[in-house]
């Protein structure tokens, strides 16, 4: 991956000046707050990021940042970020979701982001709620929880996005929680770092629809174990956790997907040639 | 509560004022956060509160500098790193509430000064170096200081009523 | 004093101030005294905590538009009020009541001239355990009204059962101070005395009168995914349905609802989904499968500011074009649109019926305004309209789903049925449904579509007209109301101007529009659109006479009365 370095950067460098409009006590301030110290730690100057989004309350972020953004529509930020990155692979590109825009709208375009592997950071704040449209359920929302559209729960077992991704050919698995600050900035500098698709959930609980959430910092837990290579291993280990496993789960070898742009072979004005008799 | 950094080393008197002139520091812009969230809240009292809290700590860190005499601070905090994630006064973000009382905001300050208050103690305890513990030692009653000004200041305000977070009107869908 | 036929009021707070809240219950309140209203709200981008606006007019008739000018505006607090400034319009005749310690209103209210008073809610409020100011507030606003304390306190009493009698207490004796300090204040006007007549009342919104509409249209399927600002409907919906035999799904995303309500249709499950714009444009493809493939249905896309993200929580007419023209090749569909919310329980309704009979499907253009407005109106009337599907019972011989019968209507086999098999197809095909190539195949079945649409009688609904006089006033959906109004006001001045307010967008009706504007010798098109998608629509289907003007503009500001009388009155010969 090309870093232009500037080892000066604060983290203040990569706020922009607009006052999120996040209920106080949301979990995606602290995600912001990992966001400009990861970049500040990466060097990378904040108009070579690009942090490219849906819709939803995470999806807001690119505007709270000071590097290039895109607040796209509803579950399709990572085909975008897959067109911008494919064509400009010089630029650092780092997807912002929440776990209804990505796993539910955005369900298909995961698994297919993660299948091509283009060099790219997806970061999921996973609130277990659909909170811009004031609470439904999201595919990771517990079967029991009530909501107005699942009058006594979903019944529904919540989706497995690590493992999904696993199976997909994510190359970088890590799950994070949005308290825990530190090692969330650490984890997405490695995240950024490694090549290939890497795959970051955090957990960043909803203040206003799912204030029972703030038992999640008693909840999380590092991982027992470290990071495995084995995508079985992983996968099986995913599988068995409790959903509050915390730190880097996978680091693949996968070579990214990054097919010939920009290099010109031959000349358009030969293509006529072959209209010619 | 988020989980904080490690304490980080203190291996001399510039690393001792560095940390400390940063604690305040971060203090002032996490205040600042918070002041920022509570105006786009609409929540006036404690826009004023945090900006009072933010002005304070920004008075604590000058001192700080002063105190350090030819060490730059700023520069030494830089070049080291520094505390790596949350520092001790940062305040939490996750007790933040839109409708939060100026009680709140105090509990919230208290607990940083404790915290703050605690690192110096442990480096008062701990270190070989003389001159770094006598500093630190300064540095602790300049702290319980602080949190004694905190408890004061909660004196003029009690605990709000339970059903202080009530808002009768629903939440709104803004997409 | 003055005595009024309608009122209007806003309650103005933010940071859980409860406006909104106080403003619900007046509705409430007003329409069990026999009253007659809308309500609206305005809100900041906050989730929690921000800035917002309700605002209410009350009459002795149904209210379908706001009015231009408030005549009473109580702000608890006025943070960050200024935002939406532009909806709180107020006039030299206009009180506006403040609280010492809340701040300066917008400066609008200053420029128009309103009258400013104080009154200290905040302090009051501390004054009484657990007191609020929005109690206070209310109690003002009920006084000046007319609302009875009594009124007020039942539905208190409602709101806040579960929360015990301290809390019930707490609120009434904040009405009551809110009455107190409202005595000596004189707002100039009166609002006439309802005239209880022993109608049922109903409090409902757009998006909840389409759900209702919807289960008695017979629909009993419905899949969907959220969005602003048609939620509500699935809210409504979702027990509901599981309450009358039916289920609600929440779909991962707007393609997989649409295919959901096509394959439960195809079962032969009265389906329904309901989105706003962004979703509609999702649906697009499978919306011509489902007109290829005869599949009835109805998509509810309760319009909001465009394009793409737009604006979610206001009100716009926008998504007409792609509502009547969005689906590729040639693929005629329904496409009709409320004009109120009570509207909306009709029109639904119909368009069930409508979807069932003629197996096609059906988009109800309804809009933010009337979907998320709250009415008190009284009980409408029952309309017969339940989707009867034209179904092949019974099969003898080779079964042809496509059958070119007369009307173009052929009967539709559900699964389960024996003998009646057949693969249902976005491919062109056949009588028989098999996928064909063919040009007289492909011919007759486009022909089967068209004419199935064209040929069907659909009554007197098709449009609303109204009055006479040698100008036409042409205007569609919510609009409908205010231009009433404005018409209302033109005839005072002894201007007379017809009403056309097409109810059935698609398909066109030529020789009846062509009827209605027999004699007419000007037009004026009203609509929220920025391009004038209806003035477009009007022209590409329709012969207009003489001369044309357009009034439109887009959202956020819902178009006036006031606006529409002035553009008449300006338009004279």
């Amino acid at each position: 991956m090309n870093l232009d370095v500037r080892p000066a950067c604060k983290p203040g460098d990569y706020k922009s000046d607009v006052k999120p409009i996040w209920c106080p006590g949301c979990g995606d301030y602290h995600v912001l707050l990992s966001f400009t110290r990861a970049f500040a730690q990466l060097g990378v100057p904040p108009e070579r990021i690009a942090v490219i989004s849906g819709i939803g309350c995470s999806s807001r972020i690119p505007a709270y940042t000071n590097c290039y953004g895109f607040h796209g529509v509803h579950g399709r930020s990572l085909a975008l970020a897959a067109g911008l990155k494919v064509t400009r692979p010089d630029l650092t590109v780092v997807v912002a979701s929440g776990d209804g825009d990505g796993y539910s709208i955005g369900g298909n375009h995961f698994i297919h982001a993660c299948r091509r592997n283009i060099d790219m950071t997806y970061v999921v704040m996973d609130n277990h709620i659909y909170g811009m449209t004031k609470g439904q359920p999201s595919p990771t929302t517990e079967p029991e929880f009530d909501t107005a559209l699942s009058p006594g729960g979903t019944g529904l077992r919540p989706f497995h996005p690590l493992v999904v991704a696993l199976a997909s050919g994510a190359n970088f698995i890590a799950r994070c929680f949005s308290g825990d600050f530190n090692q969330t900035a650490d984890i997405l500098v490695e995240a950024i770092e490694h090549p290939g698709f890497s795959f970051v959930e955090i957990l960043s609980p909803c203040v206003t629809f799912r204030p029972d959430e703030k038992e999640w910092k008693n909840m999380v837990h590092p991982a027992p174990v470290g990071p495995t290579d084995d995508p079985a291993k992983a996968a099986r280990r995913i599988m068995t956790d409790d959903g509050f496993n915390l730190g880097v789960l996978y680091r693949g070898k996968r070579q990214p997907y990054r097919p010939e742009f920009g290099a010109q072979v031959s000349d358009p004005a030969e293509l006529e040639k072959e209209f010619e008799l | 509560m988020s989980k904080r950094a490690a304490t980080p080393k203190v291996a001399s008197l510039a690393d001792l004022f560095a940390l400390a002139w940063q604690i305040e520091a971060d203090a002032v812009e996490r205040y600042k956060l918070l002041a920022d969230q509570m105006e786009t809240h609409n929540n006036p009292e404690l826009v004023k509160v945090f900006r009072d809290l933010a002005r304070a700590e920004g008075i604590h860190a000058e001192e700080i500098r002063r105190l350090a005499g030819d060490i730059d601070v700023v520069e030494h905090a830089r070049k080291t790193g520094g505390w790596k994630g949350e520092s001790p006064e940062e305040a939490d973000l996750s007790a933040a509430h839109y409708m939060m009382t100026p009680w709140h905001a105090l509990q919230m300050a208290l607990v940083g000064e404790k915290r703050a208050l605690a690192f110096f103690t442990g480096i008062v305890e701990t270190t070989k170096d003389a001159k770094i513990k006598q500093m630190a030692a300064e540095f602790v009653e300049e702290e319980a200081e602080h949190v004694n000004l905190v408890h004061r200041l909660l004196r003029k305000y009690p605990e709000p009523a339970e059903g202080w977070a009530d808002d009768p009107d629903p939440p709104n869908t803004v997409e | 004093m003055t005595e009024v036929a309608n009122l209007s009021v806003a309650i103005v707070g933010s940071g859980g101030a409860g406006a909104l809240t106080a403003g619900n219950l007046l509705i409430e309140a007003a329409s069990a005294a026999g009253w007659q209203g809308l309500l609206t709200r305005t809100v900041g981008p906050q989730i929690r905590g921000g800035e917002a606006a309700a605002l209410l007019r009350l009459a002795n008739h149904p209210i379908e538009c706001l009015a231009d000018r408030l005549d009473l505006m109580i702000g608890i607090d006025w943070l960050n009020a200024q935002r939406f400034g532009a909806e709180l319009d107020t006039g030299p005749h206009s009180l506006v009541i403040g609280d010492p310690q809340g701040g300066d209103p917008p400066p609008s209210v200053a420029k128009s001239g309103a009258r400013v008073v104080q009154i200290p809610m905040k302090e009051m409020a501390k004054g009484i355990p657990d007191g609020r100011p929005n109690m206070i507030a209310l109690g003002v606003a009920g006084k000046l009204l007319g609302v009875g304390e009594n009124f007020l306190s039942a539905f208190i009493e409602k709101r806040l059962a579960g929360k015990g009698p301290a809390a019930i207490e707490a609120s009434k004796a904040g009405i009551r101070a809110g009455f107190r300090a409202a005595a000596g204040i004189d707002l100039g006007m009166r609002l006439s005395a309802p005239k209880p007549n022993g109608a049922k009342r109903w409090l409902t919104s757009g998006n909840e009168a389409v759900g209702l509409g919807a289960i008695r249209g017979g629909i009993r399927f419905a899949a969907a995914y959220p969005i602003t600002p048609a939620t509500e409907i699935l809210e409504w919906l979702a027990p509901a349905l599981a309450r009358t035999g039916g289920v609600l799904l929440q779909a991962e995303d707007e393609l997989a609802a649409i295919n959901m309500i096509i394959g439960a249709s195809f079962g032969g499950t009265p389906s329904l989904t309901a989105t706003s714009g962004p979703g509609l444009s999702l649906m697009i493809e499978a919306l011509g499968l489902a007109t290829a493939s005869e599949i009835p249905l109805v998509v509810i896309d309760v319009m909001r500011g465009g394009p793409s993200t737009g604006i979610p929580t206001k009100s716009e007419q926008a998504d007409l074009n792609i509502a009547v023209y969005g689906l590729h090749g040639d693929a005629p569909h329904l496409v009709l649109a409320p004009q109120s919310v009570a509207d909306c329980l009709f029109t639904t309704q119909w368009a069930a019926y409508l979807a069932e009979s003629l197996q096609a499907p059906t988009i109800v253009l309804s809009d933010q305004f009337v979907g998320q407005s709250l009415v008190a109106i009284e009980r409408p009337a029952d309309v017969a309209f339940i989707g009867q599907r034209l179904r092949a019972s019974e099969v003898n011989g080779v079964y042809k789903r496509y059958a070119l019968a007369a009307g173009g209507v052929s009967p539709m086999a559900i699964p389960g049925t024996p003998g009646g098999q057949y693969t249902a197809d976005g491919l062109t095909h056949n009588e028989r449904g098999t996928p064909t190539s063919g040009a007289t195949d492909h011919q007759a079945q486009l022909d089967k579509r068209a004419r199935k649409l064209n040929e069907f009688v659909y009554g007197d609904h098709w449009a609303t007209i109204e009055g006479a006089g040698d100008l036409a006033l042409v205007t569609w959906g919510s609009l409908t109301g205010a231009a009433r109004e404005g018409i209302a006001r033109a005839a005072a001045d002894g201007i007379e101007v017809a009403l056309i307010a097409p109810r059935l967008l698609s398909p066109v009706q030529p020789e009846r529009f062509a009827a209605a504007l027999k004699g007419k010798k000007r037009v004026l098109i009203v609509e929220q659109s920025h391009g004038g998608q209806f003035h477009r629509y009007l022209r590409a289907h329709y012969d207009l006479p003489g001369e044309v003007r357009v009034l439109n503009r887009p959202g956020p500001l819902p178009i006036k009365a006031g606006e529409i009388h002035r553009a008449i009155t300006e338009w004279r010969v």
